[in-house]
């Protein structure tokens, strides 16, 4: 009864065009931005329930802010634009080592030139903006092949991106800063004089990061260029006829999605994990980031979200039921029941929804809009 | 208002030649097109009709002949060229982008016109937003003609046949195109969207001037639109004229009815 659209005119195209056209929705969203910038960070400094400790933050609510960037930026790739890729968690690795990188100095000696190529410690900032250009233009080139070959034939090619940036990130010393474990720190979280420390800090900061990010991002996807992404997945030959050069929008998928991925991919280095070595971006990181999209909603910049809760909340809530329901199950059977059933959710959910929880959300307000009338 | 029909050249073909292997698809064609004029092309199936649009608008290379479109002459052109020059295009299966909207599939066809960057789009505000509004503004006038408002939020997936073919009509009038090309507009439609669909080709021919050529195998559609019809067979023009003079054709009456033996 509440969700009714009834009453409300739009006379503008711009109220037409907006993200959230219906009146309800817009209040959600403004309590939910209220709940995250100042009623998590309230109750997490003055540890009222369930903020009694930082498990909340840490464990959950930064993970989960990071992964849906990351996630929101494959969803560019594989959702929007149709390119599957598997090698996001490559792309994480280069924005977090990019950003490494620029943010303790640059010196790449030249010796058989005769000089060397040095540039000064760059702010984190800075670091970690250049840090996502720089996975920008790894995509741009691991996006070249997207041009001749489609599909799995992509698929595989994306996941040569990922086993050799693996692979350069662990063998090449220069790129950890010739750290003798292979394992390095981020440097202090240092903005403007403002040093990121405590974990709601550190939350606060990935929110910024997440919500500017979210609304550029929508922004492009409901613009020309969204479109021409959304052409080129649904009928490249009929998209090519009106004028859409594939070349351009291709490449300005893998741009984008690679750079917000390389963001998050330095967040998550910089911000979450705070020392890391080449393993924390494998292969799986990039298949986790695909099933959130997918679960999610290929196509969906709040599906990203949803999926990524759902991938991080899910085993979580698998660890945490039995024992509140007084079953002690092993560690051991716990991880072989996470799988069981993680598997057979994701069977069970892409049989039913090949769309994700974003269509079914969709589907729901739908409903509701009606409720309690059928039709 | 009728578009003036001059004698001006707007597509001229010549003695174009294209094979897939052993098939001769097109055997020196050659045909123009006149500035504001319904062409129509017409033959019996497999005669090479579409794959006459497809040499148009740059899908295959021509083995032999010239194309010249608007004064220029080429031979060899990537589709977005085609489309750059002014050259739009349905097709005989709708080939509309599923998973879009009609009014999204429609604001697809502006492509060539934004002149904002990813950047600018990327802020979506100041120009960038009032060239988006300007765009919806014309989308929405193409929407209206073609009459099309109830349905411009939904899927074009969950759209009838008859309505997703005049979605895509929408699509190619985005474009401002100089030629439209229309692939058998009016395959798989019934008697009421046909007189629909007739009435915005000529619509369109009349109130944008929009130069326009079809291919249809509906002979009584053809007639009635089209100021003058090419006819081909197996890939070769066997007649070309008004569609008086192409009805009273032997060549064309031998081609459709068979000759007796």
């Amino acid at each position: 009864m509440l969700y009714r659209e009834a009453g409300q005119f739009k006379t503008t195209y711009v109220e037409d065009m907006a993200i959230f056209p219906i009146r309800q929705d817009r209040i959600a969203l403004a309590v939910l931005l209220g709940i995250a910038f100042i009623g998590v960070p309230m109750f997490a400094t003055f540890h009222i329930w369930p903020f009694g400790s930082d498990y909340l933050l840490w464990a959950i609510l930064l993970p989960f802010l990071i992964l849906a960037l990351a996630a929101i930026g494959t969803n560019i790739l594989v959702g929007y634009c149709g390119q599957i890729s598997l090698g996001s968690g490559a792309f994480m690795a280069i924005g977090a080592y990019s950003a490494y990188k620029l943010a303790t100095g640059v010196h790449i000696p030249l010796g058989f030139l005769g000089f060397a190529i040095s540039i000064p410690p760059l702010p984190v900032l800075a670091s970690i903006l250049l840090g996502g250009l720089m996975a920008a233009g790894a995509g741009i080139l691991f996006g070249i092949p997207s041009l001749r070959i489609k599909g799995l034939y992509l698929a595989v090619a994306t996941l040569a991106a990922q086993f050799f940036f693996d692979w350069v990130f662990l063998r090449i010393p220069w790129f950890t800063n010739y750290a003798p474990s292979g394992s390095v720190n981020a440097p202090a979280l240092d903005f403007f004089g403002l040093v990121v420390r405590t974990p709601v800090e550190r939350y606060l900061l990935c929110l910024l990061f997440v919500v500017v990010l979210t609304v550029l991002t929508k922004n492009l996807v409901r613009s020309n260029l969204g479109r021409q992404w959304m052409a080129i997945r649904d009928m490249d030959i009929a998209a090519e006829l009106i004028g859409i050069r594939p070349l351009y929008a291709k490449l300005t998928a893998f741009a984008v999605s690679s750079f917000i991925v390389g963001v998050a991919g330095a967040l998550w280095a910089f911000v979450y994990l705070g020392s890391w070595e080449p393993l924390a971006f494998s292969i799986d990181r990039s298949l986790e980031l695909l099933f959130m999209v997918i679960i999610g909603g290929l196509g969906s910049i709040m599906g990203s979200f949803v999926g990524a809760a759902f991938i991080l909340i899910v085993p979580i809530m698998l660890n945490l039921v039995p024992t509140e329901l007084g079953v002690p199950l092993s560690t051991q059977t716990i991880t072989h029941l996470e799988f069981i059933i993680f598997g057979s959710l994701i069977c069970y959910l892409l049989i039913k929804e090949p769309r994700g929880f974003a269509r079914l959300i969709s589907i729901g307000k739908e409903k509701l809009r009606l409720w309690p009338f059928p039709y | 208002m009728r578009a003036p029909d001059t004698n001006e050249i707007l597509l001229h073909v010549e003695g174009v030649a294209l094979a897939f292997g052993g098939v001769r698809a097109l055997r020196d064609v050659s045909f123009n097109v006149r500035k504001g004029e319904i062409r129509a092309i017409i033959g019996p199936n497999g005669a090479g009709k579409t794959s006459m649009l497809n040499v148009v608008n740059g899908f295959y290379h021509p083995d032999s002949g010239t194309i010249t479109f608007k004064g220029r002459t080429r031979t060899r052109m990537q589709p977005f060229e085609a489309a750059r020059g002014g050259i739009a295009r349905t097709f005989q299966n709708v080939a509309l982008f599923k998973g879009m909207s009609a009014l999204d599939n429609i604001m697809a066809g502006r492509t060539l016109k934004v002149r904002r960057g990813l950047l600018w789009q990327m802020l979506r505000y100041g120009p960038a937003l009032a060239e988006e509004l300007e765009h919806r503004r014309r989308v929405e006038e193409i929407i209206d003609f073609l009459e099309i408002e109830a349905i411009r939020k939904v899927p074009v997936g969950r759209l009838p046949y008859g309505l997703q073919k005049r979605v895509e009509l929408g699509r190619a009038l985005a474009m401002e195109p100089d030629l439209l090309l229309l692939d058998e507009p009016m395959a798989g439609m019934n008697l009421e969207e046909k007189e629909d669909m007739s009435r915005f080709i000529v619509d369109v021919n009349n109130h944008y001037g929009t130069t326009i050529a079809l291919i249809e195998h509906d002979m009584a559609v053809v007639m009635d639109l089209s100021d003058r019809v090419a006819v081909l067979d197996h890939g070769v023009k066997i007649a070309d004229g008004t569609p008086d003079e192409v009805k009273k054709s032997q060549a064309v009456i031998d081609a459709y009815l068979g000759v007796s033996h």
